[in-house]
Parts: C-alpha cells; structure tokens; sequence
C-alpha cells in the first residue's frame, strides 16, 4: 500500500464500501445446469444398466417382436416439435409478447401429453402381450429407462402448467423469465435424452 | 423371526402390533429412549421454547444455524452408532467357548448394518456438511449460501433419513444385510420383511438433501466469492469444499438410481439384482461402489481442508505448497472415480482388470502423500503452538500415516484376496476414517467452535477427551489389524479358537476408553457453556487466524460482513492484519437478506411420512403424503417475497456494540 493514500481510499482497497448488487438470482442458471448433470448422472446409470442387461431376454420376447417403430418415430416426432415449440416461446418471451407465448406454451403441453399418452400406450399394450417389467432383466431396464423418461417429462409438463399459472398472474417479471428459462433448459434436456433413447434402445433393438 | 404377522390391512399396511420388538434389549432402549424423549420435550415446552427453536433455527435459512444443526445432528447420531460399536465389542468378548453371547442373529446383524449406514450418512456426512456450510460462506466473504431455501431444505431432508433409520429401532427391524444392502441378500428373497426398505427410504429421503446442498455449496463457492478472491487465492478449506461437493454432485445420482432399482426389485419384481430372469446382483457391487469409493474422498477431503487451515494457523506461517496442495486435491477428486474396482478384486474381473485398479489405487495414495508432506513443512521452522486443534492434526497425522499404508497393503489384489473381508479391511478403514474424518471433525470444533459461540472450549476436558480417544483407538484397533492378518472375517457373532479372545478384549478395552473420550466431549462442551464468561473471544480472532471468518465478530452478525472485503492474495485477512486495516466504522448501508421460511420442514416432514408409508406398504398414506410434497412444493414458488434489507439502524446498532467489543479489547 502506499504510504501517501488517503486513508479512507485505503480502507476502500480492503472493504467494498459503495453499494453493489447481487443481480437477484445470479447463481440459479448455474446451479441448475448442475442439477442437470446430475440427472444426466442418473440417466447414465440407467443407459448403463441397460448396456448390461439388454440382450438378458431370459428366453422372452426381445425388442424385434416388441417394438413398433412407427409408434416410437411419431413418438420421437411429438417430442422434438414439443421442444421447437418451446423455442417459440422462449423467443416470444424476449421480445416480451406475452400471450403469444402462452399460446406456444400450450402447444408445447398438448404435444408434451400426446408423447405421454403414446407411451402409456406403449406401456399398457406390452405388459397385455406378457412383457411387463417383471418379465425379463431386459424388459425391467427397458422400463426403468424409458419410464424414468416419461416421469421427468411428466414433471416437466406440471411445471409447465404452473409456469403458464404463474405468468398469467405475474407477467413476464425477472423471477418468471429465470424459471422459464430453467425449465426450457430442462425441456430440451428431455429431449437430449430422449434422442438416447430412442438411438440405443429402439433403433439399435430392431438391428 | 417366527412371530411376525405378515398380513397386511388398507389402513396400515403391514404395520401391526408385531412390529413392535419384545427383545429386552430393544425394550429397555426404547424405555430409556422415551422417558429421555420425553423429559426433554418437556422442558422445551416447560421453558417455552418451541417458538424460539421453530421461529429462530428450524426455519432459519442463515448457513450458520443450518451448519451448526447439522453437527448437532451428528452427534446425536454418533451416540447412536457408538452405542451400536459397544454392543458388537461386547458380543464378540462374549461369545466364545460354547457362548451364544447376549445377541442373536438377527439382532447381531442390525447392529453391525446399523453401525455403517449411520456413522457414515448420518454421523460423518452431516459433520462435514455442517462444516462446510458453517465455514465456507465466511471464508470466502459472502453472506449466505446461493440457494438459502434449499439449504434448509437439505438440512430437514438428512433429518428425515435419520428418523426413518431411528424409527426402525422400535418399529419393525433394520436391514440384516451390512451397510451397502449387496442383493441377493437384501432382495425380497432373503429379506422379505421390512429392514431394508427402512434403510432403502432412509437413505433416499436423506440422500435428496445431499445432492442439493452438494449443488448448493458448489455454486456458492463459483459464484459468491468476495471481490478478488480468484480460485488460486481461496483458503484451503474452501478449496477441499468445493472438490468434495463436485464429488457428492456426480456421485450421489448413482446411489440414488442404484437404490431405486433396488426399489423396484423389491417393489415391482423387476429383476435388476435378482438371481433369476437375466438378473444380475454384480452390476449392483459395481454401482453402488462407484459411488461409494469418491464417497470416501467427500468424507476425507473436507477435513484435509481443515487441517491445512489448522497446520498454518497454528504454526504462524502461510501453508507451505499452496498450489501443489490444491492440485493434489484434484488429482484425488479425478482419481477417485477410477479406484472402485478395489472393493471387490475377489469378484474375478481378471487379472488385468484388477492390476488397473490396483494400481490407480496405489497412485491415487502419492496425492495424499504430498499433502502429508505439505504439512509437515508447514510444521518445519514454525512457531507451533499445541492447542487442541493442533494436537487433533498430529494425531491425525501419525494415524493416518498407518492407516494409508494399510491401505495400500490391500490395494495389491493378490494381498487383497487373503485380507478381503477380514478384521484387516475394517482396522483399515476404521484406521482412515476415525483417523482421519473424526479427528477432523474434532480439530474443526475446537477450532472454530469461538467463532460459531463466542467464547473458547475448555482445555482441560479437551485434552482428556483428545487423549481418551487417541488411546482408545489405538487399542481398539490394533487388534483387528491382528486378528485380520489371522483369518479372522468381518461380522463374525460367534467364535470357536479361545485363543482369538484376547485380542477381542483388548479391543473392547480400547473401546471403552473410546466411550470416556466421548464422556469427556461432552463434559468439554457442558462446561465451557456453564463457565463461558471466563474464556470468552471478543476479538472475533482468537487463534490469530489467516483467513476470512476470523476478519468478522465472534459469533458472527446474521449478515456476516457489514462491508464485502476485497481479496488482494492468500491469506485475506493475515494481510489486512499486516497492512493494519481496520473495518470501516460508518456509512453502513441496507443488507439484502433471505426471509425464514417454514416450507423446507413442511416438506422433509411429509417426506419422511410417505417414506414411512412406503416402508410399511401403507399404499394411501404414501400416495397422500407425495401429493403433499407436490402441492407444498407448487405452492411455495407461488411465494415471491422472498428477501428483505435489513435496515441501517440495526446495521449500525450491531456493528457499535462491535465496537464496544473491541475497545474492551483495548484493539
């Protein structure tokens, strides 16, 4: 330090006198792309496991006999216009166009729910032919992965619903367009793993 | 055990009046238990301190309160597992020549699982995160955590793990199964009843909270900094903090899926870990070990941390080997990812499978060595001054040494296929963890417990409890490692050789002078609160500190710095010493603040509920309660009004009496 500074400029060197903000809620993008990766983590674990155990058909019906690839391709399809969708109302959310976003929002829900519907679908009409999760090592991965899909976007489709709740009553304020945008990113993170799913499970089964 | 009614009801599952155990051992715990319970219940609401304790700590969202009830509760929690440690030491003096001992199997087998899951996930882990969450906030000059809310959250979910894990003391049984539930054992076959769903929900419901505060305190530690600080200027511990909850975020996903796959074996009748249908139980060792090895590292890194703060602290001098210091922490965060396979050489992966993990192993052990040496140096041509934090370090120093060296014994596969579940492996790891976590955790309470209270411990119960536990463990031990190089396995209820007794018996002395070491804690604490004026610290800086925490109050103001301080090199607040600065004494401004919020012990509480639920197959309450979780959860982001300031009248009240404080000081 140097010996002529007046003291008080001294005593700013070490303490931050003016007044500074915090912009309120600085860290949450961080700390929820952390929280993504987590969940990757678990997903890893899951995709893993089916590396593992998915040729362990037990002398039941693999995936040549169960799956119907047209279904999982419309399925894919709803899933990735769900998250075009999305990006329009992220878009229509920075130019400050709140009830166009809405409208998007909505379409990115009904599509949401139709990937859902299909896989209950999916789900229900396996177990009716014998091939629940119980059946073989292969199917319980299966179901383990893809069901542990369906709950995040089931999650992810009450979040949105409250999203729309909370816009709809508060505007596009700071707090909301920050959650909007956690949620987007969570949105296409489904997506993400869904591409996985879709690549390792459906596509590289019907090989 | 025969007598167990296994019909199940709608109102309440299989929860009857079976559940609850006849064993005299069990019952005269739970008397003992309740009475205590109660009478403490009610002096709390005798002295009415329900609104203090609900309106002031348990809604608090200040780390502070959250990091000190944290290690409240690793406490308690260390009694239960003690106790858990007595009763096996006892058994196994017990029973030789003929003697069944005093514990059946089935009882013996809680006892040693129990002994496991608490010292580590609700003894060790709640030490540390407390820990962190105290120190870290004030060493890098920020006034909370990033995320207050989740922090207490966290706090009442690890809560709600220890409750379930203590519920199944008098209601039902816990797992038979030892601390890592391996299937088939702990599959619906060979457990059918309910211990291991207790320890399944326990875990699980505790497990959230860890995940989120590892996600928590690592983004506070990115993002909350004060001003200069850069991440090669940040103390050591802050450091070690950040290492350990990178590990606890990319780790703890994978204990939380395994055990959900676990779940659903038990639950759905999937077969994951089952014998039968493609199952496969390895795949579960695997998992639950790629976990559990960097588990190891978040237990131990943080109390590296806090012995580089003691070391250089105590000796006066900047830590010698900053850098390398740092950068052996990271090499063990990377490395400790690659090391799992050495829980289980005798699995059969090859030979060239367990030469790469033997031999990451071994290397993971040169890290560790350099940190050895970093503190010795630190050592080397101080001023060190042997208060009881110091004499905690050396004596981890020593015991750890030897438990590392053990430790590398057994990363040698060939080695490892004679010692493998032998008393050799639990002298070893009892050698690291009481070694080297616990003496942490006691170095760090001496250490900073005049910055979290305002006044110092009492030396002479610190010392007796120091020597006490020292000894205790040597004796303790020592002869396992013996009894292992024997032949002798682990969880053993009965034996046949009288000539194993003595070694038992020395153990269960060396236990005994463990228990005073407790005693004497305990005693340590009662005194220094009843005898407080006598050591108080009014300087804030007791120890003549290095960093940040000691450039504020003892016990620190809500908002812990009136005034950001701004970080010019290692070692803040040595320089301002230095330099002679003094904290500004005027111009206070308005600090922004995050509001308590009761939500966090809503939400654990209805966790524990539907984890309860689950445990007993009492299917409506379980469905009840998430719905709970869900509408809570809903509801509180409907909450906006979340932070206020507090006013500068109360800043500057607050920091006067400061000024009071060290003008009494004569500073």
């Amino acid at each position: 330090m140097s010996t002529t500074a007046h003291p008080s400029a001294a005593a700013t060197s070490y303490w931050e006198t003016e007044p500074h903000h915090h912009p309120e809620g600085a860290s949450t993008s961080l700390g929820f792309w952390v929280y993504l990766m987590s969940d990757c983590l678990m997903f890893a674990v899951l995709f893993a496991v089916f590396g593992v155990l998915g040729q362990s058909y037990a002398a039941g019906p693999g995936p040549k006999v169960l799956f119907d690839l047209t279904l999982v391709a419309i399925n894919t399809a709803f899933l990735l216009v769900s998250s075009i969708t999305f990006g329009f109302a992220m878009l229509a959310m920075y130019e400050g166009r709140q009830s166009r976003m809405q409208v998007w929002l909505a379409i990115t829900l009904f599509f949401g729910l139709a990937f859902l519907a299909v896989e209950l679908y999916e789900f229900h009409h396996l177990i009716e032919v014998g091939a629940g999760p119980q059946r073989s090592a292969f199917l319980s991965s299966f179901f383990a992965l893809v069901g542990t899909h369906g709950l995040h976007v089931t999650f992810g489709s009450i979040w949105l619903v409250t999203m729309m709740v909370q816009i709809h009553r508060k505007g596009l304020i700071p707090a909301n367009q920050r959650r909007m945008n956690c949620l987007s990113m969570f949105w296409h993170f489904l997506d993400v793993i869904w591409i996985g799913v879709f690549t390792f499970v459906y596509l590289l089964g019907m090989i | 055990m025969a007598t167990i009614d296994h019909s199940t009801t709608f109102l309440l599952g299989r929860l009857n009046w079976s559940a609850v155990p006849t064993d005299p051992i069990v019952l005269v715990t739970f008397v003992v238990v309740a009475i205590g319970g109660a009478a403490a219940l009610g002096a709390l609401t005798y002295y009415r301190l329900w609104g203090y304790l609900w309106k002031e700590w348990f809604t608090s969202v200040d780390h502070k309160k959250i990091g000190i009830m944290y290690i409240i509760l690793a406490i308690i929690m260390l009694v239960r597992g003690f106790a858990d440690a007595v009763m096996m030491r006892i058994q196994q003096v017990w029973a030789f020549n003929g003697s069944e001992g005093y514990l059946n199997a089935h009882h013996y087998d809680q006892i040693f699982t129990a002994h496991g899951v608490i010292m580590i996930f609700f003894v060790a882990m709640p030490f540390v995160t407390g820990l962190m969450n105290y120190v870290v906030p004030l060493q890098i000059g920020a006034r909370d955590v990033s995320f207050p809310f989740l922090n207490n959250f966290s706090f009442w979910m690890t809560v709600g793990g220890a409750v379930l894990v203590m519920a199944s003391l008098f209601v039902g049984e816990f797992a038979q199964t030892g601390w890592l539930a391996f299937p088939p054992l702990s599959g619906l076959g060979y457990s059918p009843w309910v211990g291991v769903d207790y320890y399944i929900w326990g875990l699980q419901v505790a497990g959230v909270g860890t995940t989120l505060s590892g996600i928590n305190l690592l983004v506070t530690i990115i993002k909350m900094r004060a001003p200069g600080m850069t991440l090669m200027r940040m103390p050591v511990f802050t450091w070690t903090s950040l290492c350990t909850n990178i590990l606890i975020v990319a780790s703890f996903p994978v204990l939380t899926m395994t055990l959900i796959l676990l779940t659903l074996d038990r639950y759905v009748g999937t077969n994951f870990f089952t014998s039968e249908l493609g199952g496969n139980s390895m795949m579960y060792i695997n998992l639950i070990w790629i976990w559990g090895h960097p588990e190891v590292y978040i237990l131990i890194l943080p109390l590296f941390g806090v012995f580089s703060e003691v070391t250089s602290t105590f000796c006066g001098k900047r830590l010698f080997g900053y850098s390398s210091m740092v950068y052996a922490t990271v090499c063990i965060t990377v490395l400790s990812y690659i090391v799992w396979l050495h829980h289980f050489f005798t699995m059969g992966s090859g030979a060239s499978v367990n030469a790469f993990f033997g031999i990451t192993t071994m290397i993971i052990s040169v890290p560790t060595g350099a940190k050895i040496f970093n503190w010795l140096f630190t050592m080397y041509q101080g001023r060190v001054r042997y208060d009881l934090p110091m004499m905690w370090t050396v004596a981890f120093m020593l015991t750890f040494t030897v438990g590392g060296m053990t430790g590398v014994l057994l990363a040698v596969p060939p080695a490892d296929f004679v010692l493998h579940n032998s008393l050799f492996l639990i002298a070893h790891f009892h050698n690291v963890i009481i070694g080297g976590v616990l003496f942490g955790c006691f170095a760090a309470i001496a250490y900073w417990w005049p910055k979290a209270f305002g006044f110092k411990l009492n030396v002479f119960w610190g010392k007796v409890s120091f020597w006490c536990w020292v000894v205790g463990f040597w004796a303790a031990f020592m002869p396992l490692y013996v009894l292992g190089l024997m032949g002798v396995t682990r969880r053993m209820r009965v034996f046949d050789d009288p000539d194993l007794r003595i070694w038992f018996i020395i153990a269960a002395l060396g236990a005994a002078l463990i228990a005073m070491g407790i005693a004497a804690f305990f005693i340590q604490i009662g005194v220094s609160i009843w005898k407080r004026k006598e050591n108080p610290d009014l300087s804030g800086d007791p120890w003549d500190g290095r960093t940040l925490e000691w450039a504020t109050s003892s016990p620190p103001p809500a908002y812990n710095f009136a005034f950001t301080p701004v970080v010019h090199g290692l070692d803040a607040w040595a320089e301002m010493k230095q330099e002679g600065q003094k904290r500004p004494k005027a111009a206070f401004m308005p600090i922004h603040m995050p509001r308590y919020t009761g939500t966090g012990v809503i939400l654990a509480g209805l966790s524990t509920v539907c984890g309860f639920a689950l445990v007993w197959y009492i299917w409506w309450l379980a469905a009840l309660s998430f719905l709970g979780i869900i509408v809570v959860a809903i509801a509180h982001t409907f909450n906006y009004d979340r932070d206020y300031y507090v006013p500068v009248e109360e800043v500057s009240a607050v920091e006067g009496e400061r000024d009071l404080q060290l003008a009494k000081l004569g500073a």
